[in-house]
């Protein structure tokens, strides 16, 4: 095989791999759970992304011809995702999971719960 | 024709998907396929909800592409971010007033937030009038709800025509 594809090859996966490692570390150490959430749904994204095209291009160039399936599964993860995390959010606000000390406007948790128009910008835009 | 394909563009979708897995056109896929494309549908005739058809797709080809290219460089941000001391972070909820009407188009709209890192979107208003959104780091919230009206939320607005 080609050494460039394979030079190729092994930097995304290296890069995929730290993305999807950083998404567990961010899961390890922020402090609660709404800022948790942002690391697994994200970082993956990009993570998975780049060991998909990592396969793409090792199933390709030994296969011959296009490989389609990992274009598939980037798909259903970029309409799965988004999904799960907003009902993660959703279901944390109903639960009334602990927020962060340090977080702005911890107050508009409840108003969302409630699923109301915020208090104090309705004044000020009308 | 009306009653075989009461979603005519999933139907295409789903055949085309059947076919990709598969990774083959030989005559026995293509019938899974097409049994598939008029079956799953009329399944899901009960649960059909009248989504609002892309106004422009070359306007949404534009939007994928822009928000594909987020993605990747708010990636870097947030690794950044993740990766230092978390007390420097100011995490944050905030609601933005939507000027987009309809379930699909808000639901697009979430979902970028979603994707998008740095930002989860939580809940709509029961009026859809306001997206409640959590961000990782809040420093600016004006400029933020600013950012992502400009940045998202015109384009939707123009490609479904509301």
């Amino acid at each position: 095989m080609n050494v460039y594809v394979e030079l190729i090859v092994s930097a995304l996966l290296i890069m995929g791999g730290l993305f999807v490692l950083l998404g567990s570390i961010g899961l390890l150490k922020l402090p609660d759970f709404y800022m948790r959430l942002h690391t697994p749904t994200k970082a993956t994204t990009l993570g998975m992304g780049a060991l998909l095209v990592a396969s793409m291009i090792i199933t390709s160039v030994r296969n011959g011809g296009l490989s389609a399936h990992e274009l598939l599964i980037s798909i259903f993860l970029f309409i799965t995702a988004p999904v799960s995390a907003m009902m993660l959010a959703k279901t944390a606000l109903h639960l009334q999971v602990k927020i962060a000390e340090n977080s702005r406007n911890p107050e508009l948790a409840d108003t969302a719960k409630q699923q109301e128009h915020p208090a104090q910008s309705e004044k000020t835009e009308g | 024709m009306r009653f075989l394909f009461p979603m005519p563009f999933q139907s295409l979708v789903l055949f085309i998907v059947w076919l990709l897995l598969s990774e083959s056109v030989e005559p026995g896929h293509i019938v899974l396929a097409t049994i598939l494309a008029i079956g799953i549908p009329q399944m899901l005739r009960g649960v059909q909800v009248n989504s609002m058809a892309i106004q422009k797709p070359f306007l949404a080809l534009l939007y994928a592409i822009k928000v594909f290219g987020d993605i990747v460089f708010a990636n870097f941000e947030v690794a950044v971010q993740v990766l230092g001391p978390s007390k420097n972070l100011k995490p944050g909820f905030f609601a933005i007033p939507l000027d987009l009407k309809g379930e699909f188009p808000i639901t697009i709209l979430a979902s970028t937030i979603c994707l998008t890192p740095g930002t989860v979107s939580a809940e709509v208003s029961s009026d859809q009038k306001w997206l409640y959104v959590h961000a990782l780091n809040l420093v600016d919230e004006a400029e933020t709800i600013e950012g992502i009206k400009t940045r998202y939320e015109k384009p939707l607005k123009e490609i479904f025509g509301c």
